[in-house]
């Protein structure tokens, strides 16, 4: 057996930890990566459009639907009434978000009926022709408006309470108080919403769908069919993009889609226009963030009071999570000795905010940085002394409670801060562009350091669970399933990386297989960063086993200890006995040992009382800082973003490369959000920027000109994370705050740094030229 | 059959006018059937295109778009869908050697001419250097921008070869330099949402390199 020890190979090819290229690279460079629509339609197949409302709000008093019903083409019009089990996808259970809206419409744009017919064209074309007559209601889709009519709620408010803020404003030297706009943001998935349903025998029905949550799915397309969860299967290879937006919004695709299969007993593809993407499903929320701080003179914070009033839209959806974890994240790296952070999570006549990278985080963050921001202008001091003044001290010491109770235990931002401070050459610079904007007249520059502190966990702690499926087969080959879906963050490549390296075989042994119900269960979405490190630690648990039942038999059948039995490079090494890897399970086969794993993961510690507003909702936390450099020109309001510098904390990187673009890429779709890309409704509640002519996210040219990008190569997760290694998704996003505030200081520059420019985000053209106005009549 | 005042029709406003204009304007398709004043327009016509080095002969309705005539009657799904309306650049392709938003221009308006979408310049094991390039690189994350990406890399390249200028070419009587500032104003029809710029400039600035 040993005789091919002179063959073997001393490495395999992408163990954990190696920069391993994507999964599907070459078939994404060549076309040949199938995403829903590109896979073949069965024969028959129907296609569905939305019969949308005009109406912000009102009741519908008359619907005449026998327009759309005649039209060429169209097989069924569906409408509420035709649900088979409960007309509702609230994700949370609070029966407040219907598949198709019954007697009443609360936002423009909300879906009142569907059109199955044989082409999209016809489909569409035919949900043009309804009739219905309304009675409009009030209407605000504001934050502002509704806060002034009855600021009615979609969900339970949050606070987060330590020590007295009250007393300690009182008795602070300095106070501050304030209020910050910050605007929401569309995903803009490349590849928007899709769900293909097939229906099967009895109340069987399978559904591919662009889904970043399948177990959802399975349960909403159920619930809406009245069916139990065992009829339902629910599918997704891969998504183009997710970024939250397809956490809870393919449902009522995936639902429509799945009801009209099983009641034609054909195939039905939905796939809406990006116009209709864009208007019916929701968005990162808005916030109205009211904020009082008291500090001393050398700008330490002694109190921080703030509420954060969100624009949820019309129903909860996730929006009570999310607006939980703004105020979770309201204190970014920084100790507030007093603290009372409350939330209003307000109805709004708009569709339905949702889950978006970061997940009501940044938002939390950009409301505390803008705090530090007002102690430096109030103080004339760097905004980084002060933050340096604030950050989280080391264990052990008396700063380093969370408004939320979870002490700080792993904090790094201090050394991540220097690090970058020096790298940077930060304060050279920041003296140079203070030196320049004292000679330039029209052009002005700003630079802005800022750290990012983010929690990982979700805070629903029983989401924290994630299960994944092995079979090694006869021939040593290997099929990996696990819970997570692949939406371009290379999750599948780093889980597969994590099976390599615990069998000791090459990467191309491990076939990635599509995302199925059917395979692993009651899994969650693939979310909070969290894939990676909940999925990879189910597949390594499903190697376990198996690595475990085949020690057992090397063994017994070659007469050794078991730890004389070692997974080596494409072998196992039994005593002195090497034996390649696939002649070894052949033979466990033929000795009938069982070669296939359901691995589990549940991450230890957390727990949170929400009620109290106490626990450790987090297992960990993400750090990371950025260095933006920015002109303006104050005659227009124009700008660019020159240099970025980036240092950030993946603990141990299960692959660089991958890691170094989730970075990258959340820092350029960070920057979109607060700078260019602008959300805007009408007087009549319409979404006026519904699609990328009017709505503007990044582009190649607005890429910092300078970008430099490094990875904290020196960290290592505290916590035995899979790899020691740390979510990388979401908290790269938050180092675009830097651009926001180096734009803030650029504007600042044209009165002299006395005041605080309170730029409201998005930081347009526009407003950075309104904010330029404003200062230089102060 | 055609009045001359068609004729002088541009692209543009083709695309405005719609049915009417696409189906007599015989340069641009050949209509399926003849139709005198007063008789009904035909909704379809038959269009031979090279696509990918290989003739194809379909009928379509006369509205149908480039990409979807690409997509469902060729069964071509490299190409994405990614706005429908010349705003994303997922469904770039190459027409004549030029890049085109194909979601923008009809399937009619093609009789006889050459496309090249992105199987056509390479697949799994004998890759184009521009796709060989992206996998290098790492050019892309969820991979539904990448085949618009990569034909419009292409495009570029030539169009900086042939002195094509673009919004930020400071001399447009001189060649167009090739530069960084000029490929990312050019790959700006572009849009990846996962951010993957970077790693996109690093592929092109490659493979530019090589063959400057």
């Amino acid at each position: 057996m040993d005789k091919s020890a002179f063959e073997e190979r001393k490495t395999i090819s992408a163990p954990m930890h190696a920069s391993l290229r994507h999964d599907s690279a070459h078939k994404h460079v060549a076309g040949s990566a199938d995403y829903i629509d590109d896979m073949p339609e069965p024969e028959g197949t129907l296609h569905a459009a939305l019969g949308m409302s005009d109406r912000a709000h009102a009741e519908i008093v008359s619907m005449d639907l026998s327009a759309v019903r005649t039209a060429p083409g169209v097989v069924w019009v569906m409408t509420g009434a035709d649900v088979p089990g409960h007309n509702d996808i609230s994700p949370t259970g609070r029966h407040d978000e219907p598949v198709l809206a019954e007697g009443r419409v609360e936002f423009h744009g909300q879906p009142v009926f569907a059109v199955i017919a044989e082409s999209r064209e016809a489909a569409r074309k035919a949900a043009r022709l309804a009739k219905i007559e309304y009675r409009d209601l009030p209407h605000w889709t504001e934050v502002t408006d509704t806060l002034e009519n009855g600021a009615t709620l979609v969900t339970d408010p949050l606070t987060l309470s330590r020590g007295d803020a009250d007393a300690a404003l009182a008795a602070s030297p300095r106070t501050i108080s304030g209020e910050m706009r910050i605007g929401g943001q569309d995903h803009f998935y490349l590849e928007g919403h899709i769900a293909l349903a097939i229906p099967g025998e009895d109340d069987d029905v399978t559904v591919w769908s662009s889904t970043q949550h399948p177990s959802e799915v399975q349960h909403m397309v159920g619930h809406a069919l009245g069916v139990p969860s065992n009829a339902v299967t629910v599918q997704v290879r891969r998504m183009g993009g997710g970024f939250g937006g397809k956490e809870t919004q393919s449902n009522q695709f995936a639902a429509i889609a799945a009801i009209a299969a099983k009641k034609l007993k054909r195939a039905v593809k939905f796939r809406p226009d990006r116009d209709e993407d864009m208007t019916t499903t929701g968005k990162r929320h808005d916030f109205l963030v009211a904020y009082e701080t008291g500090f001393d003179e050398e700008g330490r914070i002694q109190a921080v009071k703030a509420n954060y009033a969100a624009r949820c839209g019309f129903s909860s959806d996730l929006s009570g999570p999310v607006t939980d974890r703004a105020l979770f994240h309201a204190d970014n790296a920084y100790f507030y000795p007093n603290v009372r952070l409350t939330s209003q999570p307000l109805k709004t006549n708009t569709v339905s905010n949702t889950a978006f990278r970061g997940f009501g985080g940044p938002q939390g963050m950009v409301g505390g940085e803008r705090i530090i921001e007002e102690i430096a202008y109030a103080l004339g001091k760097d905004p980084l002394e002060i933050r340096k003044a604030n950050f989280y001290g080391e264990p052990g010491s008396d700063r380093v409670l969370t408004p939320y109770h979870q002490p700080v235990e792993d904090n790094i931002v201090a050394r991540i801060v220097d690090e970058l401070d020096h790298s940077s050459d930060y304060k050279a610079r920041r003296r140079a562009i203070i030196d320049f904007n004292a000679k330039s007249r029209v052009i002005r520059k700003g630079i802005a350091l800022t750290p990012v502190k983010f929690g990982i966990s979700f805070t629903a702690t029983w989401y924290n669970q994630a299960g994944a499926l092995v079979h090694v087969y006869q021939d040593g080959s290997i099929h990996l399933n696990h819970g997570g879906t692949e939406m371009g963050q290379g999750l599948f490549t780093k889980v597969a990386q994590v099976l390599a390296d615990a069998f000791q075989v090459d990467i191309a042994t491990v076939k990635i297989t599509a995302t199925t119900t059917a395979k692993v269960p009651n899994t969650s979405a693939t979310a909070a960063s969290s894939g990676s490190d909940l999925n990879g630690m189910a597949a390594f648990d499903a190697a376990r086993q198996i690595k475990e039942r085949l020690v057992a038999f090397a063994a017994e059948k070659w007469g050794v200890s078991p730890d004389d039995v070692a997974f080596v490079p494409h072998h196992v090494r039994i005593g002195e006995t090497l034996v390649p890897f696939a002649d070894f399970i052949k033979q466990a086969y033929m000795a009938r040992v069982q070669l296939s794993a359901a691995g589990f993961y549940k991450t230890p510690k957390i727990h949170w009382d929400r009620a109290k507003g106490m626990g450790s909702p987090f297992y960990y936390f993400a750090y990371g800082a950025a260095v933006s450099e920015v002109s303006i020109d104050t005659l227009t309001g124009e700008y660019q973003v020159d240099r970025v510098d980036i240092l950030h904390d993946v603990g141990r990187s299960l692959n660089p490369a991958i890691d170094k673009g989730q970075v990258e890429g959340a820092f350029v779709q960070g920057m979109g959000w607060l700078t260019t890309e602008e959300l805007w409704w009408d007087d009549k509640g319409r979404l006026r920027t519904h699609a990328p002519s009017t709505y503007k996210i990044p582009l190649a040219s607005d890429r910092p000109k300078i970008f430099n990008v490094r990875l904290a190569e020196w960290s290592e997760n505290a916590e035995p994370t899979i790899g020691r290694s740390k979510a990388v998704g979401e908290p790269p996003f938050m180092l675009a705050i830097s651009v926001l505030e180096a734009l803030s200081m650029a504007v600042a520059s044209v009165a002299d740094y006395r005041h605080c420019p309170r730029l409201d985000a998005p930081a347009t053209p526009e407003r950075v030229l309104m904010a330029v106005e404003r200062l230089r009549g102060m | 059959m055609a009045s001359p005042i068609h004729l002088e029709l541009s692209r543009p406003q083709l695309l405005i006018s719609s049915v009417v204009t696409s189906v007599v304007t015989g340069t641009a398709a050949e209509a399926a059937t003849a139709q005198s004043p007063g008789a009904e327009m035909p909704q379809n016509s038959k269009v031979s295109m090279i696509v990918n080095d290989e003739r194809h002969e379909i009928e379509v309705d006369n509205r149908t778009s480039l990409l979807d005539a690409l997509r469902e009657h060729l069964r071509l799904t490299g190409t994405k869908k990614g706005c429908d309306h010349g705003q994303c650049g997922a469904c770039t392709v190459m027409v004549e050697g030029r890049r085109i938003n194909s979601c923008l221009t009809l399937a009619v308006m093609h009789q006889g001419d050459e496309i090249t979408t992105i199987e056509g310049l390479g697949e799994p094991g004998n890759l184009h250097p521009m796709q060989a390039a992206f996998v290098k690189h790492d050019g892309f994350q969820c991979g539904y921008c990448t085949p618009g990406q990569i034909c419009s890399a292409v495009a570029v390249l030539e169009e900086i070869k042939a002195g094509i200028p673009s919004h930020v070419t400071s001399d447009i009587t001189a060649a167009a330099p090739l530069t960084t500032t000029e490929i990312r104003e050019r790959m700006s029809g572009n849009i990846c949402r996962c951010g993957a710029y970077s790693n996109i400039m690093d592929a092109i600035v490659e493979v530019a390199g090589t063959r400057a």
